[in-house]
């Protein structure tokens, strides 16, 4: 009864490919499965999507003691269907000195890499569209597509806000992909493989005092989980790192130009790049789909993998609705001179951790290493700096 | 240490976001087509003009002065005299507004019109759901639907309206005492002229 719920897509996909066996023809069973294993990708987040928009908003107003989006449906919560709406009936202003093909092509470009990064995501037991070995470079190769048509957005709007936006986007991104990658590389280097599947299924079991098996749980993968986090909101362009939209100076950056449903389309990339980046967080750090206690276990993989990501997608809302928007110069500053030393320091404390061996001695060398660089970077960089209230000569 | 203002943030508005839903007193919203945050008293957001009794264009204050059109900064106001005369609340004859017209999308809600009536006809209503689907005809408001009743006004700024009923019963008594004083030196008058007559003949019948 739990193993049949816990498996009741997988169970499901392989039923429809077995009836559908006896109509179709055999050659198009492949591209069935393949198409059964898809759809409920294309559904599930642009889904979770939907939800997030309003929950996001009910959030944020929450923050700011405000109630938020309640008109719409029960509790607001059908707001995103207004918006929807709203997003398709919108004229769709292209700008005439716009180069046409590649501002149409703009969204789209965005769109297919965002989805296509799930399918190496396992969000249950045997629940992945795409096993591949390289999974974890498959899924930064695609993913890293998003610059480019974050460019070609800017670019082809002949509007010098999108350019600046797009620039400022690009080099944003190239910067912080170097902590986001070199964080998850620990996690390659202890568990061996690449592949998603494999790196879930080392995080099964748990320790001695009841806590799961997972990285997290160790100095070198907390570290690499808060460095893996803070580049991840860098890479989606949340906030504190949306200087691309920067709304006070450069209005929305590199979509200003957008309107009607292709800016729903730049909305949708951004939040599909935000689950897909806490999903991988959830597989790396999070212990993938497994239960966090061992009594838990009877329910189903799915649940969890999804709870974890609400429980993210909250985090980066919490965060959103708490820190100002960065400056460009601290942005790149902060990626160069905190987060790359950070990670490369977790880098040789996760070697640490392979080669000292299970014991009492790798917990003591990896938390100093990472604690101790952590303390002396930070005062290294707040050294020569005065950190007080902003006095103001002539307004007071 | 580095990070420590991000924690002490991140606390500070987890405590507003839980705070939310156990204090009502911190959300401050008002649910605006179902509840409405009062007033204050010198709300003022459109002119009216004042009638007194019960029929509004019998008892128009206005005289057609045209002081308040001169007045009007952005010039939003249109008036036309009459032809004829009609009794105003002391009983004086006056011109009255065939047409009285105030664009509403000219309109600055800046009130000099009421600071220069000198007839305290027009003041400022506090109405502010003032949107129409017809954007010509509905937002030129002509002396029909500008017409609002004294008690009205009474309701809407109390004080005023005393301060504005007291200078007009002021007028009144003093056209009263005026035309008392009028009617006695008259009486006086002709008293006098009859004493005098009485007084310039000779007494006929004295002996």
């Amino acid at each position: 009864m739990i193993n049949g719920l816990d498996q009741i897509f997988v169970t499901l996909k392989y039923w429809l490919v077995g009836q559908l066996a006896n109509v179709l023809p055999a050659s198009l069973l492949p591209l069935v499965s393949v198409l059964l294993s898809l759809v409920p990708i294309l559904v599930v987040f642009p889904a979770l999507f939907a939800i997030t928009t309003v929950l996001e908003r009910k959030g944020l107003g929450r923050i700011q003691n405000r109630y938020g989006p309640n008109r719409v449906g029960p509790f607001g919560f059908l707001q995103f269907a207004a918006d929807g709406i709203k997003a398709i009936i919108k004229e769709d202003v292209v700008p005439r000195a716009a180069d046409k093909v590649i501002h149409f092509l703009a969204p789209v470009v965005l769109v297919v890499p965002a989805f296509l990064v799930y399918s190496v995501l396992p969000v249950g037991r045997n629940m992945v569209a795409m096993d591949i070995d390289a999974g974890l470079l498959f899924f930064f190769a695609v993913g890293a597509a998003s610059e480019l048509a974050v460019f070609m957005a800017g670019w082809s709007s002949r509007n010098k806000y999108s350019l600046l936006g797009a620039m400022r986007a690009v080099a944003q991104m190239v910067s912080y992909e170097i902590p986001l990658i070199l964080s998850t590389v620990t996690v390659v280097m202890i568990v061996g493989s690449l592949s998603t599947v494999d790196i879930v299924a080392k995080q099964s079991g748990y320790h001695a005092i009841g806590l799961p098996n997972w990285f997290v749980f160790t100095p070198w993968g907390f570290a690499g989980f808060i460095l893996f986090l803070i580049s991840a909101n860098a890479e989606a362009n949340r906030s504190p790192f949306d200087m691309p939209e920067g709304e006070s100076e450069i209005i929305a950056g590199y979509f200003i130009e957008y309107s009607g449903f292709k800016f729903a389309l730049f909305f949708l990339a951004e939040y599909l790049g935000l689950f897909a980046v806490s999903g991988l967080a959830i597989t790396l750090f999070l212990g993938g789909w497994h239960a966090p206690l061992a009594a838990l276990e009877f329910i189903p993989s799915w649940v969890w993998f999804f709870a974890k990501l609400l429980g993210l997608i909250g985090l980066f809302i919490w965060t959103r609705g708490t820190l100002p928007r960065l400056r460009v110069d601290q942005l790149m500053n902060f990626a160069w001179k905190f987060m790359l030393p950070m990670a490369l320091i977790n880098l040789l404390a996760a070697a640490c951790w392979h080669l000292i061996g299970a014991g009492a001695t790798r917990w003591i060398v990896c938390t100093l290493l990472v604690v101790g660089f952590y303390v002396l970077l930070g005062r290294g960089l707040m050294a020569g700096k005065k950190l007080a209230k902003r006095v103001y000569r002539y307004a007071n | 240490m580095l990070g420590e203002g991000i924690i002490k943030g991140m606390a500070e508005t987890a405590r507003n976001f839980l705070g939310s839903y156990v204090s009502d007193e911190r959300l401050t919203t008002v649910q605006y087509p179902e509840e409405r945050s009062p007033q204050i008293e010198n709300a003022r957001q459109f002119p009216f003009l004042v009638f007194d009794g019960n029929d509004p264009m019998a008892g128009l204050r206005c005289v057609a002065c045209q002081i308040c059109e001169k007045e009007c900064p952005p010039k939003c106001i249109y008036i036309v005299k009459s032809k004829d005369k009609k009794p105003d609340y002391k009983g004086q004859l006056q011109l009255y507004p065939a047409t009285f017209d105030i664009d509403l999308s000219v309109c600055m809600s800046c009130q000099i019109c009421v600071e220069v009536c000198p007839f305290e006809s027009i003041k400022m209503d506090t109405e502010y759901e003032l949107s129409t689907a017809d954007r010509f005809g509905g937002l030129l408001v002509n002396k029909h639907r500008l017409a609002k009743s004294n008690d009205h006004y009474r309701k809407i700024h109390p004080k005023d309206a005393a301060d504005s009923d007291a200078a007009l019963a002021m007028e009144v008594a003093k056209t009263q005492a005026k035309a008392r004083a009028a009617a006695e030196a008259e009486a006086k008058a002709a008293a006098e002229a009859k004493a005098k007559t009485t007084a310039a003949q000779p007494a006929p019948q004295s002996p």
